[in-house]
C-alpha cells in the first residue's frame, strides 16, 4: 500500500510507503509514474492494444515527465516515484482509491483522468481486486447522481438532451420538460451574481458555511429574491431563508434507499418519528407540486417511487423493492430480476473483441493551483475532515466526542519557528479573500510550507472565508484543497 | 500498524541510547528517507516485532524497570502498539513495573526443593539486611538450594547458590555482588565415569573452549552429518528411536521428517531451553557444562530438516548457561562451524539466542514461539502443529536441550547402536534430576530401565538414612509416588502403565519429617502463578484449586471440597488449551490418593 | 455485466455428530457443522465476525481419538471424525467453565443466550465459596468519558474486544491483555485513561462484548436508573449517513428514542463494525 498525500496521515503511517507530494501536483505525479511504467516496459500491451485508444499520443504526451522533472514539480524524490510505478505495475491486482483530495481542485476532472490512464496502462481495471475507486463522502452522493441530481442527466445517468430518452420520461411522468442542460453549483452562484438566478430551493445543504470563498457565497444568497431551505436543522443557510421547510431526517426518520460508493443500493428506514412539524421530504415536494398546479402527483410512497424508477432506469431495473428488503443491498447495474448485481464495472474491456467503445487515454496537463503562492501569501492551506466530525458539524457537534481535536490551524514545527508562533497561540490567517483568527497547533509530521485545518466548526472558525473560489469548469467543484495564506502573529488585539 | 498513538512520556538519554544501539542492526520500523518519503508501515513493523522481548530486556537492565518513557520509545522505534507492548511486558515476572527501589532485585527460590533448604529464612534475612528480596518459582538449581537470582541495573544477572553443604547466607550474596560473579559449578556426582554419554564432557572440559570440546569428540557428529546428507541423518535418528526428553516423548525422527518434507517454505529449528519445571536442572547442567554440544546438535538438526535459522530460547533465570552458549556461538562462528558455508559444505546456518523473562508457560512450545515473536507467551491451540505452523507460522522442529544432545552419540555410533542401550521401547540413556532428601543431589545419567530405587541408591540413598515419605516424580507436572514404587523400572512404557510420568526426569525425595501438605499447596500456588490466564479452565481452575488446598491446610474445608477438587481436575485436564492446565492437578490428585494430605478438620 | 467470481466449490466432508452422518464443506469447523445440523452449541469468545481465539472453552466437544476435549469453534472437520456434543465429559466441562466464570465474574448483564445456557447446565458457582472469601475480579467501573463505560468486574476475558480493536476490525490496538494468570486483564498501556489512549471510540469492542463489561454510557446510565427495558426496544436497520461506505446501522429504540446503535455482524459491508460517527453520532436525531 502506498499513501500519496501532502500530509503524513494515519493511513500514510499504515502504508508501506508514503509520498508527500506538493498540493495540486497529482497530474504531474501520475504522468511521471506513467512514463516510468512505459520506459520500464511494464505496460500491459495486450490490454492496451485491444481495449484502449490513444496510447501512442499519450506515450508522447508524458515523455517530458522524467523522474527528475516529476520530482522537481511534486517534491517527491525520484526513487519514490519509481518505487510506486514499479509496485503498481507489477502487482497482480491493484486499486487506486481517492477522495476529495483529487477532486476538489480546479483540475479535479483531469486529476481523475490522469489516474485512469495508469489503470489503462497496466490493465488494473475491470477485474476483481482491481480498479478505480472514488470514495464518497456521504451515504447517498452516488445515489444523488444515480437519481439524476445532475444538470445534464436524468435518473440512471440518461442524457437529458437525448430526445428519445426524454420522451420516455415525459410519457411516464405525463409532463413535458426541456432538454436544456442546467447549472451546476458553481454556475448557480455565478448566475446569482448575474441576477439570472433569482429563486433557489436548497434541500439538505448548508452552502452558507460549506462553499469555498464563503463570504462571496453568502452575498450571493442574500441577493436572491427568494430563498427556500428544506433541512432538518436551522443551519446558517436556513436562517437566511425566506421560507424553511422542516424535514424528516433521511436515515432515521424516513423510508427510502441510499446508494453507497460501491453502487450498492440499500434501504434506509424510519426508526423514530420526525419531531414537531417536520414532514417527510417526499411529502413536502409533492405538496409543493400540488401548490404549483400539478394535480397528478398524489402522495406516492417511497416504494411506489422506487418501483417507478425501475421502469425508467435500466441499471436499476432488476432491483425490486422486495429484493432490496430481502437481499440487503444490490450493486448496479442490475438489469433484470435474476441478475445478482455487479461487484465491479468495465469487465467488458477484457472481452475480445471489446464490444462498444474502447477506453481512451487522456492527455492531461499539470496546472498548478490557481491561488498562487507568493511572498505575500507564502503558505499552502489545505482542508479536510477528521474522524469524529462531519462536514459543517451540524450533525456531529451534538455528541460529546472524547477525541474531538477542534478547529486549530496545524502548521509544521519549522514554520512555527520561522513565524515565531507557539502551540495554542492565536494568529491572524489571511488569504486573498479574507482574514480570520485561528489557534495554532504544531504537527511534527506536516511538511514545511503546508497548513491544515478542518471545516467542521464554522461557528468558531469560518475557514471557508479563506478557501479559493477557483473551480473546475468540467465538474463545477471548487478548489477547496489549495488556498494560499499568510499567517501573522498578533502583537496586541488592537492590530486585529 | 495504523492509528498508533504514543504516550507523552519520554525516554531517558540512557534508555534511548540503549534501544538505538540494540536496534541498529535492523533499523526502525519506519524510515524517513526524507521529508517527503517515508518507508515503513505494517509489514516492516511486523518484521520487527520479534525484537520486542529483547528490547524489553534492554530497558529492564538499563533502568531496572519497564519505564513508561522507555516503553514508549521502544514502541515508536519498533512500530508496536503501546497497549500490546505493555501487555507483553506485564506477562513476565522478570520485568518490573515500578521504579526500582534498589540497584539489585534478589529473587529467592522458595519452590518445592528450595523450601526444604531454608528459602523462607533466607528471604527474611536478606530483607533484614536491606536487600530487595522476593520469592521466586523454581530457579533450576534444586541440587543446591536455596537458589538465588540477582537482577541488577546495568550489570549482568548473577545466579548464586550454596557451595554444598553449607546453606546460602546473606554473606554469599554480599560476596557475589562484590565479585560480580555467579556461582559456576555443575553437580555431576558421576563425573568422569566411562559409562557417561550425554554427560561425558560435563565438568571435565572447559566449557568455554571449542578446542577442548573438539578434543573430546566435539564436532565429529557434524562432520559425519555433512558427509552423509540430511536424509541419512534423519534415518539414523529414526533408527535410534530417540524420543523427546521434555515430557511428551514424541519420536524425534518423525518430527524431523515432517519438517524436512515441508519443502519450499522457510523452516526453523528451535531449541527449547526454557527449562522451568520445578525440580528440573538437567538442561542447565548441559548448557553450562557442554554448551558446544547444544550448538553442534542444533546445527545438525538444522542441516537435517533444511533450516537455515536456529533459535535457542533459554529461560531468563540462567545467566551462566546463557553466557556459555553465547560464547559457544561466537567460537563456533569463528571456527567456521556456524554461519555461512559451514566447513565448506555449502550449508548456511545461524543461531539466535532468545532469553525468556520469567514465565514457566513459555516452555510450552507454541507459547515459546509467541514469546520469540514478541507476543504474550500464550499457547496456541493445536492443531495445527509446529511441524507445519510453528515459529512465524512456518514449519518448525522444536526439541529440548537434552533431546538434541542425544543426536551427537547417535550420529557418532549409529542409530541402531544407540537403540541397543536402555529398553526396546525406551532406548538410550536419560538424565535424572536428583534433589530433596538424598545424600548426593545432582544430575545423573542412567540407561532407561533402571528402577526408581536404584536411581535413589546411586545418589547415595535417602539422606541420613531416613524413611521415604514420598517422591515427586517428573516434576510439578508429574506425580507423587511412595516407597512402594521403588521397584518401578523407569521406562516410558512402565511409567505409563503405572499411571505416572517421567516428565523431565525429576526425582525429588521427601522424608518423614517433611511437611507434604505445604509442598502440595506450594505446587498449587505454582500453577496459579504460572497459568498464562488465557483459557478459563486453567485461569480460574488453578485459583480455585489453590483455594481448596489452602482451606485443607488451614482446616477450613467445605464438605464439598473433595468433589470440587475432582471437578476442577477434570475440567482442567479435559478442556484447557495446553499441557499446563492438563497437568496442573496431577501431583495434587496423586498426593490425595496416596493419603499424603492429612485433612486437619 | 459481470458475474461474481467464485472459486472452485469446496468439496464436502463426511463426519459423525452424535451418531448422525453429517456432510459439511471442507474447511468448516465442528461448530459450523453443528450449526448446520441445528445442534445448539454455547459460545462466549467466538463471534462470526472475529477470528476464533478458542479461550473460553465453553464450546468444547468430544472427538474420538482425542485425549482431551476440543474447541468446536476453531477445529476444522476431518474426514470420518466422530463427534459427541452432549456426552458426560462435554456437559461436565461446559458446566464447570460457566461455574468458574460465574464464581469470579458478575454475569448478571450477560446476553440472554449466555444466561439460558447457564440455566441449561444448572450452573452452581456458590460451591466455590462466598465471593467475599475467594478471588474475584470485583472492581468499580471505569467511566472516563461520555461514551463508554468499562465495567471490568463483568469481564470474562474472552479477548473479543481486543480482537475488534486490533487485527480483526479497527486496527487501533488501544487495548490488550495485560498481566498474567488470574491477574490478566484488559488494559490500555499503563492503564492510562481511555481518552489518553489510542482509542478512536468506534465502539466495536462494545459491539462484541457478551457480558455487559463494555457498554455505551447511555445504556449504563439507564440501567443504573432502572429505565433500561430491552423487551420494549425495537430495532430498525438503516444506513449510516456519514460517508459513502454504506454501513448498516441497527437503531435500538425505546420510547421513541435511540438508546444504542449496533451493526449486523453478518452484513458484508460492516461485518458488525462501525466508526465513532455511526456508533455515537445519532444525537442529532434526538430532539
Amino acid at each position: 500500500m502506498w499513501a500519496i498525500d501532502p500530509r503524513y496521515t494515519s493511513s500514510a503511517k499504515f502504508a508501506d510507503a508514503w509520498l508527500g507530494l506538493n498540493v495540486g501536483t497529482d497530474i504531474a505525479l501520475a504522468n511521471g509514474v506513467a512514463r516510468e511504467i512505459i520506459h520500464s516496459g511494464l505496460v500491459h500491451e495486450e490490454f492496451i492494444h485491444h481495449a484502449t485508444t490513444g496510447y501512442e499520443e499519450f506515450k508522447e504526451h508524458v515523455e517530458p515527465w522524467t523522474l527528475e522533472f516529476t520530482s522537481e514539480i511534486t517534491g517527491v524524490p525520484s526513487e519514490a516515484i519509481a518505487d510506486l510505478a514499479h509496485g503498481y505495475a507489477k502487482a497482480p491486482t491493484a486499486q487506486i482509491l481517492w477522495t476529495l483530495g483529487i477532486t476538489e481542485h480546479h483540475t479535479g476532472v483531469d486529476n481523475v483522468l490522469a489516474l485512469s490512464n495508469l489503470a489503462l496502462l497496466t490493465g488494473h481495471v475491470g477485474r476483481p481486486g482491481s480498479g478505480l475507486v472514488p470514495l464518497r463522502g456521504q451515504n447517498n452522493v452516488q445515489g444523488g447522481g444515480d437519481m439524476g441530481a445532475l444538470p445534464n442527466k436524468l435518473p440512471g445517468f440518461q442524457d437529458v438532451d437525448n430526445d428519445e430518452i426524454r420522451g420516455k420520461f415525459e410519457q411516464a411522468w405525463g409532463a413535458k420538460f426541456t432538454g436544456e442542460i442546467g447549472l451546476n453549483l458553481t454556475q448557480m452562484f455565478e448566475a446569482m451574481g448575474q441576477d439570472k438566478l433569482k429563486a433557489v430551493w436548497v434541500i439538505g445543504e448548508n452552502p452558507a458555511d460549506s462553499e469555498a470563498d464563503v463570504k462571496h457565497a453568502r452575498e450571493m444568497l442574500k441577493r436572491l429574491d427568494m430563498l427556500v431551505v428544506q433541512d432538518v436543522f436551522m443551519t446558517r443557510t436556513a436562517k437566511m431563508a425566506d421560507v424553511v421547510f422542516p424535514a424528516a431526517l433521511g436515515w432515521a426518520e424516513s423510508e427510502g434507499t441510499a446508494t453507497s460508493s460501491e453502487r450498492r443500493v440499500q434501504r434506509i428506514r424510519a426508526a423514530v418519528p420526525p419531531p414537531g412539524q417536520a414532514k417527510q421530504e417526499v411529502e413536502i415536494i409533492s405538496e409543493m407540486a400540488l401548490r404549483m398546479g400539478s394535480t397528478n402527483w398524489g402522495q406516492p410512497t417511497p416504494e411506489e417511487l422506487w418501483e417507478e424508477l425501475r421502469t425508467l432506469s435500466p441499471m436499476h431495473a432488476g432491483m425490486s423493492w422486495k429484493r432490496l428488503e430481502q437481499e440487503g443491498g444490490i450493486q448496479w447495474p442490475c438489469p433484470d430480476e435474476d441478475h445478482p448485481g455487479s461487484p465491479f464495472l468495465h469487465g467488458r474491456l477484457w472481452e475480445r473483441p471489446v464490444e462498444g467503445r474502447r477506453a481512451p487515454f487522456s492527455c492531461v496537463e499539470h496546472r498548478p493551483p490557481v491561488d498562487e503562492l507568493t511572498d505575500e501569501f507564502p503558505i499552502r492551506l489545505t482542508t479536510g475532515r477528521v474522524l469524529d466530525s462531519y462536514n459543517t458539524g451540524v450533525q456531529t457537534d451534538k455528541f460529546d466526542s472524547p477525541i474531538r481535536s477542534g478547529d486549530a490551524l496545524e502548521i509544521s514545527s519549522e514554520d512555527s519557528l520561522k513565524l515565531g508562533v507557539e502551540e495554542g497561540e492565536t494568529v491572524k490567517v489571511s488569504s486573498r479573500r479574507g482574514s480570520i483568527l485561528m489557534r495554532i497547533e504544531i504537527d511534527e509530521d506536516l511538511q514545511t510550507g503546508l497548513a491544515f485545518t478542518t471545516f467542521h466548526f464554522p461557528e468558531l472558525v469560518d475557514i471557508n472565508q479563506l478557501t479559493s473560489d477557483a473551480w473546475d469548469s468540467k465538474s463545477g467543484t471548487a478548489e477547496f484543497k489549495a488556498a494560499a495564506i499568510r499567517i501573522e502573529k498578533i502583537e496586541s488585539m488592537a492590530n486585529v | 500498524m495504523s492509528d498508533l498513538k504514543f504516550g507523552v512520556d519520554k525516554p531517558t538519554a540512557e534508555e534511548r541510547e540503549a534501544i538505538d544501539d540494540f536496534i541498529s542492526g535492523v533499523g526502525p520500523a519506519s524510515i524517513k528517507v526524507n521529508e517527503r518519503f517515508v518507508v515503513g508501515g505494517r509489514s516492516r513493523a511486523k518484521d520487527r516485532r520479534r525484537l520486542l522481548l529483547p528490547a524489553l530486556h534492554e530497558l529492564q537492565s538499563t533502568s531496572g524497570w519497564i519505564s513508561p518513557g522507555g516503553l514508549n520509545y521502544i514502541c515508536k522505534v519498533l512500530g508496536v502498539p503501546p497497549a500490546e507492548a505493555y501487555g507483553v511486558a506485564t506477562f513476565y515476572h522478570l520485568f518490573s513495573h515500578q521504579a526500582p527501589a534498589a540497584n539489585e532485585q534478589i529473587h529467592v527460590c522458595d519452590d518445592v526443593a528450595c523450601r526444604l533448604q531454608g528459602a523462607e529464612e533466607l528471604i527474611k534475612d536478606l530483607k533484614e539486611s536491606g536487600y530487595e528480596a522476593k520469592s521466586s518459582p523454581c530457579l533450576g538449581q534444586c541440587e543446591r538450594g536455596p537458589a538465588v537470582l540477582i537482577q541488577r541495573i546495568k550489570g549482568k544477572d548473577l545466579a548464586v547458590v550454596a557451595e554444598s553443604p553449607k546453606p546460602l547466607t546473606v554473606k554469599n550474596i554480599d560476596k557475589a555482588l562484590k565479585e560480580n560473579a555467579s556461582s559456576e559449578q555443575v553437580t555431576i556426582p558421576q563425573r568422569g565415569t566411562d559409562s557417561l554419554s550425554l554427560l561425558a564432557r560435563v565438568g571435565v572440559v572447559n566449557p568455554k573452549s571449542i578446542k577442548e570440546y573438539q578434543e573430546k569428540n566435539g564436532y565429529e557428529a557434524l562432520g559425519i552429518a555433512l558427509n552423509v546428507g540430511p536424509d541419512k541423518v534423519i534415518e539414523e535418528v529414526t533408527a535410534s528411536k530417540l524420543s523427546g526428553r521434555g515430557g511428551a516423548a514424541f519420536p524425534t525422527g518423525v518430527k524431523w521428517r515432517a519438517v524436512a518434507d515441508e519443502q519450499g517454505r522457510p523452516r526453523h529449528i528451535v531449541c527449547n531451553a526454557d527449562e522451568s519445571e520445578p525440580g528440573t536442572f538437567k538442561d542447565r547442567t548441559l548448557m553450562e557444562g557442554d554448551p558446544f554440544a547444544v550448538i553442534e546438535a542444533m546445527t545438525i538438526a538444522g542441516f537435517a530438516i533444511g533450516a537455515e535459522q536456529g533459535w535457542i530460547y533459554i529461560r531468563g533465570e540462567y545467566p551462566v548457561a546463557e553466557e556459555h552458549l553465547k560464547n559457544a556461538i561466537e567460537e563456533a562462528k569463528r571456527e567456521g562451524l556456524l554461519g555461512s558455508d559451514i566447513s565448506g559444505s555449502g550449508f548456511n546456518f545461524d543461531i539466535s539466542l532468545y532469553k525468556g523473562a520469567g514465565a514457566y508457560i513459555c516452555g510450552e512450545e507454541t507459547a515459546l514461539f509467541n514469546s520469540i515473536e514478541g507476543f504474550r507467551g500464550e499457547p496456541r491451540n493445536k492443531p495445527p502443529f509446529p511441524t507445519t505452523h510453528g515459529l512465524f507460522g512456518e514449519p518448525t522442529a522444536i526439541n529440548n536441550v537434552e533431546t538434541l544432545v542425544n543426536v551427537l552419540p547417535i550420529l557418532r555410533n549409529g542409530g541402531s547402536n544407540y537403540a541397543m542401550k536402555g529398553t526396546e521401547n525406551s532406548p538410550g540413556t536419560r538424565l535424572f534430576c536428583l534433589s530433596g532428601r538424598v545424600e548426593n543431589p545432582g544430575i545423573y545419567e542412567h540407561e532407561f530401565g533402571i528402577t526408581l530405587g536404584e536411581v535413589i541408591e546411586a545418589a547415595g540413598g535417602v539422606k541420613d538414612s531416613k524413611e521415604i515419605k514420598a517422591i515427586l516424580l517428573g516434576g510439578a507436572a508429574g506425580s507423587f509416588v511412595t516407597a512402594e514404587h521403588l521397584h518401578l523400572p523407569l521406562t516410558l512404557e512402565a511409567t505409563r502403565e503405572a499411571g505416572v510420568s517421567l516428565g523431565s526426569g525429576v526425582v525429588m525425595v521427601f522424608d518423614e519429617s517433611d511437611d507434604l501438605p505445604d509442598t502440595v499447596r506450594r505446587i498449587a500456588e505454582f500453577f496459579r502463578d504460572e497459568s498464562c490466564g488465557q483459557c478459563v479452565p486453567c485461569r480460574v481452575g488453578t485459583v480455585r484449586q489453590e483455594e481448596v488446598l489452602a482451606r485443607f491446610t488451614q482446616g477450613t474445608s467445605f464438605a464439598s471440597d473433595e468433589e470440587l477438587l475432582e471437578d476442577l481436575s477434570t475440567v482442567m485436564k479435559d478442556a484447557s488449551i495446553c499441557g499446563l492446565g492438563h497437568t496442573a492437578s496431577g501431583a495434587i490428585t496423586s498426593a490425595i490418593n496416596l493419603g499424603l494430605l492429612e485433612r486437619t478438620t | 455485466m459481470n458475474e461474481i467470481p467464485v472459486g472452485t466449490p469446496r468439496s464436502k466432508i463426511e463426519i459423525q455428530i452424535d451418531g448422525n452422518l453429517v456432510k459439511a464443506p471442507e474447511g468448516s469447523t465442528i461448530l459450523d457443522a453443528c450449526r448446520q445440523e441445528g445442534i445448539d452449541t454455547p459460545t462466549l469468545c467466538w463471534a462470526e465476525n472475529l477470528t476464533p481465539v478458542n479461550v473460553c472453552r465453553v464450546c468444547v466437544v468430544e472427538v474420538e481419538g482425542s485425549r482431551t476435549l476440543v474447541p468446536s469453534c476453531s477445529r476444522p472437520i476431518e474426514d470420518g471424525m466422530v463427534v459427541s456434543t452432549d456426552s458426560d465429559r462435554v456437559r461436565k466441562s461446559r458446566k464447570m467453565v460457566y461455574e468458574l466464570l460465574a464464581s469470579s465474574v458478575d454475569m448478571d448483564r450477560s446476553t440472554s443466550e449466555v444466561k439460558d445456557w447457564m440455566e441449561h447446565y444448572e450452573v452452581d458457582s456458590d460451591r466455590m465459596g462466598e465471593k467475599t472469601e475467594i478471588a474475584t475480579v470485583a472492581q468499580p467501573p471505569k467511566v472516563q468519558d461520555s461514551l463508554y463505560v468499562r465495567d471490568y468486574e463483568r469481564c470474562i476475558l474472552c479477548y473479543k474486544c481486543v480482537e475488534a480493536c486490533g487485527e480483526d476490525a479497527q486496527h487501533t490496538f488501544a487495548i490488550a491483555t495485560a498481566g498474567r494468570g488470574f491477574d490478566a486483564h484488559i488494559s490500555t498501556e499503563f492503564d492510562v485513561a481511555l481518552p489518553d489512549s489510542a482509542c478512536v471510540y468506534c465502539g466495536n469492542c462494545i459491539g462484541v462484548c457478551p457480558t455487559g463489561a463494555l457498554v455505551f454510557k447511555t445504556e449504563h446510565d439507564m440501567r443504573e436508573a432502572g429505565t433500561w427495558n430491552e423487551q420494549d426496544q425495537e430495532v430498525t436497520t438503516t444506513v449510516c449517513s456519514f460517508c459513502g461506505v454504506g454501513c448498516n446501522l441497527e437503531l435500538h429504540v425505546q420510547d421513541e428514542k435511540i438508546v444504542k446503535v449496533t451493526s449486523p455482524a453478518d452484513h458484508s459491508v460492516t461485518s458488525g463494525h462501525l466508526c465513532i460517527k455511526g456508533r455515537f453520532g445519532w444525537q442529532h436525531a434526538q430532539p
